[in-house]
């Protein structure tokens, strides 16, 4: 790991004057970071430690009722508020199918949304990776590509982002506050990750020194809280990225879906949200037909980037599961294996 | 560069003077005050074994930096027995045969002791596996890993229960 300076703020106004300076990063919790920089992938001369500041490890319900979520809140204390997994089971879903105990228990709101892809060619300084190194090209086009992106990708990175919060908090409409140079703005999340186009390079919508204090999730998100679920295919079990993943939150009125929301993880470069299957589902009856079709929609652009084209069927298959579940209603008790098509104990306790 | 911080140890309050900002807790527990017991095996957050509680929590120690964790309380393997009596989720590893080569014990029991204050497993075992999977086993002895789990956690909660009756 390079050396660097680390520097602890004591405000918000100061830690973005500190993370301005060119090579400066700001330190969360630090559990994508530090594996980064062991790596050296990432290799910051300066670390900006915001987990300590003031008034940023909050839960809060505004007046206009949506909730703001501070950006040090640690995923596993979101995920068993019991008052936000009611409100929002997809979410609390998403973040617990998400990592291990132990890395739930550290990660911190703001640090999930700004994870980096896991890419195996990224991670590795050896190959060439234009998202690491702009221009240096993309062994991963030609090369271990199955778990790669299938939408939204270029010639210059297959690469895909690995959160699964982000998911159906992209479906939610969730909403990104930041502070920064020049004052306090907001960016719907859907438009903070970049898609690769010729800038790799650029992930995030984010300038040098932005800070991300808060997540917001509308009032309207919680109308969704009686069918929301997040389902996650992963090569094992537990602790695994997804293959593919969905999340479905339907509003149903008189016995038809009133509204629904979906997005896609393990795609694309960003969590990928399927307006055109939303549009399908609006108004449409609780049926197998109607959740294929609306699956189709969400891949109709879709295009293996190497040997993934399984993970197009793969996907709509998902989404007609998570659409089913969802339809289903919410689990009174969060399954025992979070996100997972296979748990045999579904939302019971032995 | 130098940075002092101060850590509650096994409930006993250490001083440490840190020439480089790059030490994580995992590092200055082995490394700089003489505490082995938790164990390196990957070093980037994949095995566990590192696994300690800071401030009540398990986490992993070697994505942790030291100078983040300035004033944390940390408990480590070292600080679970009170004397020769051994903690009920170290009695319960060994009445189950919970571990074979013993690396990633120590990790193990420290995410156990963390999930069972969690306290959301509840007696199924597919939550404690679940709660668990962030601590691999080469040895492969899950099966007994959540034996003892379940056992443990019966433990400590009957002999709550007998503490607040």
């Amino acid at each position: 790991m390079m050396n660097f300076d680390y520097v602890r703020p004591a405000s918000v106004a100061e830690a973005i004057g500190a993370a301005t300076e060119p090579g400066s990063v700001y330190l969360a919790s630090g559990t994508n970071l530090l594996d980064l920089m062991k790596g050296g992938v990432s290799r910051p001369s300066r670390l900006v430690d915001v987990t300590r500041l003031p008034g940023l490890d909050r839960v809060e319900r505004l007046a206009d009722g949506s909730l703001r979520i501070g950006a040090m809140v640690r995923n596993a204390d979101l995920a068993h508020d019991p008052d936000f997994a009611k409100a929002y089971p997809a979410v609390a879903e998403a973040l617990l199918s998400g990592a291990s105990g132990q890395l739930r228990n550290a990660a911190t709101v703001g640090g999930n949304l700004l994870q980096r892809t896991r890419c195996a060619y990224f991670y590795d300084v050896a190959s060439a990776c234009n998202r690491r190194a702009p221009g240096a090209g993309c062994d991963a086009r030609h090369g271990e590509n199955r778990l790669h992106a299938v939408l939204g990708w270029s010639e210059g990175c297959i690469a895909t982002h690995p959160s699964d919060f982000c998911v159906p908090l992209v479906a939610l409409d969730a909403v990104v506050e930041i502070e920064g140079k020049r004052g306090r703005r907001e960016l719907s999340l859907e438009a903070l990750h970049r898609l690769p186009g010729d800038t790799p390079e650029r992930e995030t919508a984010l300038e040098p020194g932005d800070l991300i204090v808060a997540l917001r999730l509308p009032a309207e998100a919680r109308s969704f809280a009686a069918h929301g679920r997040y389902i996650k295919l992963r090569e094992r079990t537990s602790y695994a990225f997804a293959v593919v993943s969905a999340a479905a939150s339907l509003r149903i009125e008189q016995g038809r879906i009133g509204e629904a929301r979906l997005a896609l993880g393990g795609v694309a470069a960003k969590p990928w949200r399927a307006r055109a299957a939303e549009r399908l589902l609006a108004g449409a009856s609780l049926d197998a037909a109607v959740y294929r079709e609306a699956a189709r929609a969400a891949l109709a652009d879709a295009k293996p980037s190497g040997d993934n084209a399984f993970k197009i069927e793969l996907a709509q298959r998902i989404v007609v599961r998570a659409l089913t579940l969802a339809a289903a209603g919410t689990p009174a008790l969060m399954p025992a294996l979070p996100g997972s098509p296979f748990s045999s104990v579904s939302g019971t306790r032995a | 560069m130098n940075f002092s911080i101060s850590l509650t140890i096994n409930g006993v309050r250490r001083d440490v003077a840190l020439d480089d900002p790059r030490v994580t807790l995992l590092d200055l527990l082995r490394e700089r005050l003489d505490l082995t017991g938790t164990k390196k095996g990957c070093d980037r957050g994949q095995c566990g074994a590192c696994t300690i509680l800071v401030d009540g929590r398990r986490i992993n120690s070697c994505l942790a930096l030291a100078l983040s964790h300035d004033g944390a309380e940390i408990t480590t393997i070292e600080g679970l027995a009170r004397g020769d009596q051994l903690h009920p989720v170290q009695a319960a590893f060994i009445a189950h045969d919970g571990f074979q080569c013993g690396f990633c014990t120590p990790g193990q029991i420290m995410s156990a002791v963390g999930l069972i204050q969690e306290g959301r497993a509840g007696g199924d075992p597919e939550r404690v596996r679940e709660g668990m999977s962030g601590n691999l086993c080469r040895c492969g002895a899950y099966a007994g890993i959540t034996e003892a789990v379940l056992e443990a956690q019966d433990k400590m909660n009957v002999a709550n229960q007998r503490r607040s009756a």
